[in-house]
């Protein structure tokens, strides 16, 4: 099956396409001899390279001089998760589901939760079955979610690919600003975990490398 | 497998490093057709049930039962990796669960019938490691007379 991690079926919301896939794999166990190597022959139809750009840009106003650098960016973040929430409560009610809500830090508080980490706080766990830096991991997730689950009701949302969507995400929100900001400090950390969040889990290895190469192209 | 030249360099570098293992014999069964079989989906995805505790590292946790007749709305992800797409199962959980569409092959008479529990593992931790946990799913499996498997990685 060639088609992108993440994706074994190939493309979404397309059931002809992903029974084409599953009749070919499956018919690969009448053969009368194995073992057996080979590739389904389609591509996955492409979905959209379009880039979102928000509907309603967020104004976050003048920046207040009282507030720190990580208290400013918190507070447009939380500003910007706000200014989504309408459009994810469309696609919520739209697929009649949501994949936020792993972390059970809530919506409400998500923002809030991770800020907290780069504040130097450490916030009480919600989830009293795993540790907090797994939970933190979680939150993150959840907060991805929440912001591709909100985009998808936008126009082009929904048929972006997920290179679009990343690129997005991770290049032009402030959530985004905010992970890379959680990234460094938890890659400083001296907790393990917390580390290992920093190193491989909190951003795609394939956006930090595409950020990277625009910065080498720059200079 | 997804194609490595559509991947960034380090991603590429990645798997292009990951050891494959060699086997030694390469047993193959043959089995009843595939209208008589029971399927049975098995993902790497770390999915499991909203309310079911998350995958981590720890030693022995390396799987969880889905029961078939889940819904959508309460099947979720806590895989740790974020270096695949998660968007696809956000549009459609059959992506990477196809159990809808499973189920429409069992009515067309293309499959004989769909397992009453599906599972997943996450996919970042070491094969081998599982391997114990593995034989003895197998095991379920069998006494769930499941005779064919689609193995879903991520």
């Amino acid at each position: 099956m060639p088609f992108e991690l993440g994706r074994p079926v190939g493309i979404p919301n397309d059931p002809v396409f992903q029974k084409r896939v599953l009749s070919a794999a499956l018919k690969l166990l009448e053969a009368e001899a194995g073992p057996i190597l080979e590739d389904f022959p389609e591509e996955a139809p492409v979905s959209s390279g379009e880039i979102i750009t928000l509907a309603c840009p967020v104004d976050f106003g003048p920046r207040k001089e009282n507030l720190t650098e990580i208290e400013q960016l918190c507070s447009d973040f939380r500003h910007e998760m706000v200014s989504l929430r309408s459009w994810y409560d469309l696609t919520v009610q739209k697929r009649g589901r949501t994949t936020v809500g792993v972390s059970r830090v809530g919506l409400d508080g998500l923002g809030d939760f991770i800020c907290s980490f780069l504040k130097g706080d450490v916030p009480e766990n919600p989830r009293q079955d795993i540790d907090l830096a797994y939970t933190l991991n979680l939150a993150t997730d959840d907060l991805k979610a929440y912001y591709f689950e909100a985009v998808a009701s936008q126009p082009g949302g929904e048929s972006a690919s997920s290179d679009a969507l990343n690129d997005w995400f991770y290049e032009e929100t402030v959530a985004g600003k905010v992970l890379y900001a959680l990234r460094d400090l938890s890659k400083k950390s001296s907790q393990g975990l917390m580390k290992v969040l920093g190193n491989v889990l909190i951003i795609p290895a394939a956006q930090i490398h595409k950020r990277k190469a625009r910065a080498a192209q720059q200079k | 497998m997804a194609r490595l030249e559509l991947m960034t360099e380090p991603e590429r570098k990645h798997i292009e490093e990951v050891k494959c293992p060699t086997f030694s014999t390469h047993p193959w069964v043959p089995g009843p057709p595939l209208k008589q079989r029971r399927v049975a989906i098995i993902s790497t995805a770390g999915l499991h049930r909203r309310d079911d505790r998350p995958f981590t590292f720890d030693p022995g946790d390396y799987y969880r039962v889905i029961p078939g007749d889940i819904c959508a709305r309460d099947l979720v992800m806590s895989h740790v990796s974020t270096n695949f797409d998660h968007s696809g199962f956000q549009q459609d959980w059959n992506v990477l669960f196809p159990v809808d569409r499973l189920k429409e092959l069992a009515e067309e008479g293309i499959i004989g019938s769909v397992a009453d529990f599906h599972y997943s593992f996450m996919g970042a931790i070491d094969p081998l490691q599982m391997e114990h946990e593995a034989r003895a799913l197998a095991g379920v499996l069998k006494k769930d007379h499941v005779d064919a498997l689609l193995l879903l990685p991520v």
